[in-house]
């Protein structure tokens, strides 16, 4: 039993490595999907209107 | 620093890259609200600063190289804008200690071991200059050059910021994790991943 626990041991070390590495894809895998959620979200209406205005002052002054 | 001057366009200077610059700027802003929303934390103050950013770049249109990243240099604007403003920052918009709280405890779902809200709590205890760091390389797409860029700051030290953020996300989610169910994640993780794969192949 005792000469066992090294093995044992060495099998958790390894399996707690593997879950690092996987728990650091999956920070990584997260941090695109709470930036692309936004990144998808639907561009809100005053974005544009304000763009379109300003765009609209360059043509008067300009043109 | 220059190219991110502000220069007031010249009266009668024609219109005709305008629209081109126009549409360009059109296409990059949800990664401006994206970016934005980081960097504040509330979304309606995000927006705010990404259209303030938008204007801004818009209004300095005349200094921009065509053809040269202009998504790096419309977040460099964004960034400026942020920290030139002192706007409320992540931390203090976000870290309402009960929040947080509510926030570890509600996390319970196996098949998510790295929650997007635990996530955004963990951000948030990163030291500002590592969590954009690690937002422009690890979500935004940048190389450490053009971060370096961003953050107005040397490639080695980008690299060393996200190197460190990273661990430290690392060491606060596990100790979230083990909080929570003092188990194993492993098979969930694997779950996740292959979910994720699939999905990150429309990037």
């Amino acid at each position: 039993m005792i000469e066992q626990r090294p093995t044992e041991e060495r099998r958790k070390a390894s399996a707690a490595l593997d879950e690092a590495r996987l728990r650091q894809q999956a920070i990584g895998v997260r941090l695109r999907q709470m930036f692309d959620e936004v990144v998808n979200e639907e561009v809100p209406d005053e974005f544009l209107e304000i763009l379109r205005r300003a765009d609209a002052r360059t043509a008067e002054n300009g043109g | 620093m220059s190219i991110i001057q502000v220069e007031r366009p010249k009266a009668g200077t024609p219109g005709a890259d305008d629209a081109g610059f126009k549409r360009e700027l059109v296409q990059l802003i949800p990664h401006l609200r994206a970016f934005a929303r980081t960097l504040c934390g509330d979304p309606a103050a995000a927006d705010d600063l990404a259209q303030d950013a938008m204007m801004k770049a818009w209004d300095a249109r005349a200094s921009f190289q065509m053809g040269t990243n202009m998504k790096a240099w419309t977040f460099m604007i964004l960034r400026n804008q942020f920290y030139s403003e002192k706007r409320r920052s992540w931390r203090q918009s976000q870290l309402d200690q009960e929040a947080a709280e509510r926030t570890l405890v509600a996390v319970d779902d196996p098949e998510a071991p790295v929650a997007l809200d635990e996530l955004r709590q963990g951000l948030a205890m990163l030291p500002a200059e590592q969590r954009e760091a690690l937002i422009l390389v690890g979500a935004g797409g940048f190389a450490y050059e053009e971060a370096a860029e961003i953050c107005n700051c040397a490639v080695g030290t980008v690299k060393s910021r996200v190197s460190r953020a990273r661990r430290a996300l690392h060491a606060i989610l596990e100790a979230g994790a083990y909080d929570r169910d003092g188990a194993s994640a492993g098979d969930a993780m694997r779950a996740i991943l292959a979910d994720a794969e699939r999905l990150s192949t429309v990037r």
